[in-house]
């Protein structure tokens, strides 16, 4: 890599995941995205930026909330946006996969944002296709731009990322969200703290930096944020977790629990949110100590900083 | 066919404990006699060793071949090719194809095309249970009278521990050992790599070490009780080995095999989702790769197989977890096993007493020795001559060898099916 004076704000060609970023990368994505905040917050648009380019949202898992946010964070920079699902049920998923970075390629897209259910499979297609990709969530792998989009809504409102303890609660195990938020707070010097059960703990989670809890009101002591996670339904019915009331007694959040926290605490949650299993409704709608509203705001800008900031790389002709 | 007799090489047979310099004569197919100072016969043709290494045509005794049923994958005689390439004259081929070979008419005809192609003994294993499916037991006697040289289900384990017991003790009555892949099926069910801080990193399901010792503790329990005789294939745990370990120390009849990724490679080769590192079981972290080291220098270990698993480029360029696992490793068995020659390991005799006598005795073959009045099924190598992996440029039609990019040390220089040049 060039570490020379001439070294870019941003080294890559993708945006696949956010271990192997420098610190200064994810600083110069977040500083882009607060200026896009600002704009956004204005009314005003900067539809000259990507006037011509061509941005593909291919998912091949459902999502409308990242999708939304990629749709409004390309149009508000003037690319053509175009929305791809693609069905999942086809028995060969792959030969799709293949196939569809055939298509994009005679489609001359620019940049593409991929959702799969898959780890790595936005890796795969990276090396197949001509346009800069980005990860829109792949498997239980990485979700980069929702990392940013938490990391910007904390250093807003902390003023920094550095030395913040920041609990993340829940199915740690499945979690792309998780992943991505160890690498980008540690690797901005905050302090994780992974909070749920042991078998919603993924084997060897701590040598990513993080520290791991099995109760809530050791994990969320002296925390700065805390960060719920989703407990998809399908894992509640006896296989990982007894029930869902079980899993809200010990792990939900409820002002009781959200009480072990620092008393400035913020409270985050990615969504789709499942109201009274992983978090009750009056901590997630207290407007003093929830920014889950925010974090969609964020979502919009930081989508914007990072297609902004692909889309001046070369297209490369495959 | 003309005498033919190899001089100025290094005779290795580690059946025998032979390693001398010297000469080998071939008359009829069969070995004449070998030794020192043998003259030439009238008109043998005399093939100079130049110091290279003679050893028996090297067996392999785990391989899939994609035929019948998966020939877009390799060919009976694509793999013949890989084979002769790398060496190997005697082949012991998994049962888990389409149609399993699970009657004995596919045994026989299995047998029969290595005739028929001639570079290769193929010693067919039968199914354990009709189809491979794990259900009802297949025919054992009958397979094993057509010629069935052990049972196995190949890549699937035998899951549950009544069906395992009733192997066990049916095969034990025809002299046949059960051939088990060690993972319980399901700690494995989903998995994609090893459970442990990389698979998390990735976001890969994990399988855990706990699945191969769990499946091997039970059918040593199950072998005790049985009589019956258990080899474990690709051992890859320390866990497991020390179960094994302890289990020949008891004198159970449990015995047990391993491939090259597995003392070569660790789990890091999956890197950033490399398919082609992708195999079952999953490559293990550093600390499991030494201990299959140690445990084929204490002996632990009976075999060295390549476990070739032939895949097509559709069954590779795949999410991770969606691609098939398996490598291909007939070309690169003699040359991966070598590295631990290289790196001071074993020495050289015993290293290549893993691919022949090693699996030969297992699988109670005739070949893998240098005898006089035996088959001449020779591989002549030079152990030190560099080459790298490349695939793509592969012998035969699997390309996906998970070492590719490898620099080797060792490379065949002619290889022979009962005299018959094959390779070279």
């Amino acid at each position: 890599m060039n570490r020379g004076p001439t070294k870019l704000a941003y080294a890559h060609r993708h945006l696949l995941a956010i271990e192997g970023l420098e610190p200064a990368e994810i600083a110069h994505l977040l500083d882009l995205a607060e200026s896009y905040v600002l704009l956004n917050r204005s009314g005003q648009t900067a539809r000259d930026l990507l006037r011509g380019k061509t941005l593909i949202n291919l998912f091949f898992e459902d999502s409308t909330r990242t999708r939304t946010s990629f749709e409004l964070a390309g149009k508000r920079l003037g690319a053509d946006v175009i929305n791809m699902s693609v069905a999942t049920s086809s028995v060969n998923k792959g030969e799709t996969l293949l196939d569809t970075a055939a298509t994009l390629n005679a489609m001359q897209c620019d940049l593409l944002a991929v959702r799969h259910a898959q780890s790595g499979a936005p890796s795969l297609l990276a090396q197949k296709v001509g346009a800069a990709v980005i990860n829109a969530g792949d498997g239980m792998h990485e979700h980069p731009t929702q990392a940013l989009l938490d990391a910007l809504t904390i250093r807003r409102r902390k003023g920094r990322l550095e030395g913040l303890n920041v609990a993340i609660c829940g199915d740690i195990a499945h979690s792309r969200v998780a992943r991505s938020n160890i690498h980008l707070l540690t690797a901005m010097g905050g302090h994780v703290r992974l909070v749920g059960p042991p078998n919603l703990l993924p084997a060897g989670i701590e040598e990513l930096g993080a520290a791991v809890f099995h109760d809530m009101k050791s994990g969320l002591a002296e925390a700065d944020i805390v960060m719920m996670l989703r407990l998809q339904r399908e894992r509640m019915t006896g296989g990982e977790v007894p029930s869902a009331r079980e899993f809200f007694r010990f792990f939900g959040l409820d002002s009781e629990k959200l009480a072990y926290a620092r008393p400035d605490a913020l409270v985050m949650h990615p969504g789709p949110m499942n109201r009274g299993v992983e978090i009750e409704s009056r901590v997630a709608d207290d407007p003093e100590r929830s920014v889950i509203g925010e974090q969609v705001e964020m979502g919009v800008a930081v989508r914007m900083a990072v297609l902004d900031t692909l889309a001046r790389g070369p297209r490369r002709n495959i | 066919m003309r005498d033919a007799l190899f001089r100025g090489v290094r005779l290795l047979d580690p059946a025998s404990g032979l390693d001398r310099v010297g000469e080998l004569l071939v008359r009829d197919g069969r070995i004449a006699d070998l030794g020192g100072g043998l003259g030439v016969p009238d008109g043998a043709e005399v093939i100079e060793g130049d110091g290279a290494v003679l050893c028996p045509g090297l067996v392999d005794m785990r391989a899939s071949l994609g035929e019948p049923g998966f020939e877009y994958r390799e060919t009976i005689a694509s793999a013949a090719q890989a084979a002769a390439a790398g060496g190997v004259t005697t082949l012991a081929c998994l049962p888990d194809s389409l149609p399993a070979i699970d009657d004995p008419a596919l045994v026989r005809l299995l047998a029969a095309r290595g005739e028929e192609i001639g570079s290769l003994s193929i010693l067919p294993y039968g199914a354990v249970t009709r189809g491979c499916a794990g259900e009802a037991l297949a025919e054992l006697g009958l397979l094993r009278e057509a010629g069935a040289v052990a049972f196995s289900d190949g890549a699937r384990s035998i899951g549950p521990a009544l069906l395992m017991r009733q192997a066990l003790s049916y095969a034990r009555g025809f002299g046949a050992m059960i051939v088990q892949h060690p993972e319980e099926p399901t700690l494995a069910a989903g998995g994609a790599a090893t459970e442990g801080p990389l698979a998390t990193r990735l976001g890969l399901s994990g399988i855990p070490a706990a699945a191969e010792a769990i499946q091997v503790a039970r059918d040593i329990s199950l072998s005790r009780l049985t009589g019956g005789a258990v080899h474990f294939s690709r051992i890859s745990t320390a866990e497991a080995l020390a179960l094994v370990r302890r289990a020949k120390e008891e004198g159970i009849a449990v015995t047990c095999d391993t491939a090259p990724p597995y003392f070569d490679l660790n789990e890091t080769a999956i890197g950033d989702f490399r398919t082609y590192a992708k195999l079952s079981p999953p490559l293990r972290p550093e600390s499991d790769r030494q201990a299959v080291c140690a445990a084929l220098v204490d002996g632990t270990i009976d075999a060295i197989a390549s476990d070739h698993q032939p895949r097509d480029a559709d069954d590779k360029r795949l999410p991770f977890a969606q691609a098939t696992p398996g490598g291909a490793g007939l070309a690169t068995l003699l040359a991966v096993t070598l590295v631990l020659v290289h790196n001071g390991t074993l020495p050289l005799s015993r290293a290549i007493g893993f691919i022949t006598a090693g699996p030969a005795k297992l699988l109670g073959a005739s070949a893998g020795r240098l005898a006089a009045g035996g088959a001449a099924d020779l591989c002549l190598f030079h152990p030190e001559r560099a080459w790298q992996v490349v695939a793509g440029s592969l012998p035969g039609k699997a390309q996906n060898t998970p070492f590719d990019g490898r620099a080797l040390e060792g490379r065949v220089l002619g290889t022979w099916k009962k005299g018959r040049l094959v390779f070279g």
